[in-house]
């Protein structure tokens, strides 16, 4: 078991506004993590320090030991909660794209997973629906060999049905040498397939625990929880 | 293998509850190979290292048994089923009564009424 992600210190603020308030973290391999927390809590300003589009305030963040760069960029495989592919490509092209630009790129399972989901790789992409197109950039994702995915809002978009496909593909892609960090408001569909649960609030980590220590001691499931800790 | 998995528990006990009484009836035969770790977590929509706890635990009871390399298996004696099965019958039972006398019923009254209830 290593160590994938390590946050010390790490302050972000936008302005003075302060996204993220001297976090420590700590994420091991083999892990499946839901980070949890209302609108505006920091959990993409989080997310986008580990993928490097963010510098930190002040603190420090470690990727498998290094700093987010080239180095952590080949191993963290990262769906953004916004759409980042070009609509005027066909899927095919896409795949073509990401196979030439990853090394860890599993192009056979890509395909595979496009078909069982009915996507033709030989659509466009601005002909697909929104729903489709998370479809296809949660596929291009989940199909790099990483050691940390970091997803961000993957199934917010998708019918109950492609949900269930997407945690089974979760399940079924794990592997003790990697880590998956799941950002999502739905709760209540993700809780049984995570390991840890981390609650963000204002930019604080208020909670980490395991799921079942959870339900455990409040004998309430996470969603649950989440409803009360949370409650307006 | 269908699983029936309560949000409100913990997920590791129910495994293991569950797996006690497939034991218990008979499901297996001894020494039987039970599925792998990832199947049981595909199957349930559950995290592997949960399933993998929930095993463990079975083993440490001595439901179940590991061969390194191979797999997990069926011990060979179901006492541990069995009485596993038993502290839940005993435990269903208890909440029943409790939730009788929560009702107004005492355990006579309840008692009287199994007798008169009919499936």
């Amino acid at each position: 078991m290593s160590e994938l992600i390590r946050c010390e210190h790490l302050t972000k603020s936008y302005n003075g506004l302060i996204a993220l308030n001297n976090i420590d973290l700590s994420v091991e391999s083999g892990k499946i993590i839901g980070l949890l927390g209302p609108n505006g809590s920091g959990k993409t300003t989080l997310i986008k320090l580990i993928n490097g589009l963010l510098t930190p305030t002040s603190g420090e963040i470690f990727i498998n030991g290094t700093r987010p760069g080239v180095e952590s960029k080949k191993i963290v495989a990262y769906l953004p909660d916004n759409n980042f592919l070009n609509s005027w490509m066909t899927v095919e092209q896409i795949v073509d794209l990401y196979t030439d630009f990853y090394a860890d790129f599993r192009r056979e399972l890509c395909f595979e997973m496009l078909s069982r989901l009915g996507i033709s790789p030989s659509v466009k992409l601005k002909t697909l629906s929104k729903g489709n197109k998370e479809k296809v950039c949660l596929i291009l994702v989940m199909s790099r060999k990483a050691r940390l995915y970091v997803l961000d809002e993957p199934i917010a978009g998708v019918d109950p049905a492609t949900r269930d496909y997407v945690i089974s593909t979760i399940i079924n892609n794990y592997d003790p040498e990697a880590s998956v960090l799941i950002s999502t408001h739905l709760i209540s569909d993700v809780e049984q397939v995570l390991d840890d649960v981390i609650f963000i609030n204002n930019g604080n980590i208020v909670l980490h625990k395991t799921v079942d220590e959870i339900r455990q001691e409040s004998g309430k499931s996470v969603d649950a929880l989440f409803r009360e800790v949370f409650r307006w | 293998m269908d699983w029936k998995l309560d949000k409100d528990r913990p997920i590791v006990p129910q495994i293991c509850e569950q797996m006690s009484v497939r034991i218990a009836k008979g499901d297996f035969a001894p020494d039987e190979k039970l599925m792998s770790v990832r199947e049981v977590a595909v199957g349930a929509g559950i995290n592997p290292n949960t399933v993998q706890k929930a095993f463990e635990e079975l083993e440490r009871q001595g439901m179940i048994y590991s061969v390194r390399g191979s797999g997990w298996y069926v011990g060979a004696d179901f006492t541990a089923a069995k009485r596993a099965v038993e502290d839940l019958i005993f435990f269903k039972t208890d909440q029943y009564f409790k939730a009788m006398e929560a009702l107004g019923y005492d355990l006579e009254a309840t008692k009287n009424y199994i007798g008169r209830w009919k499936a």
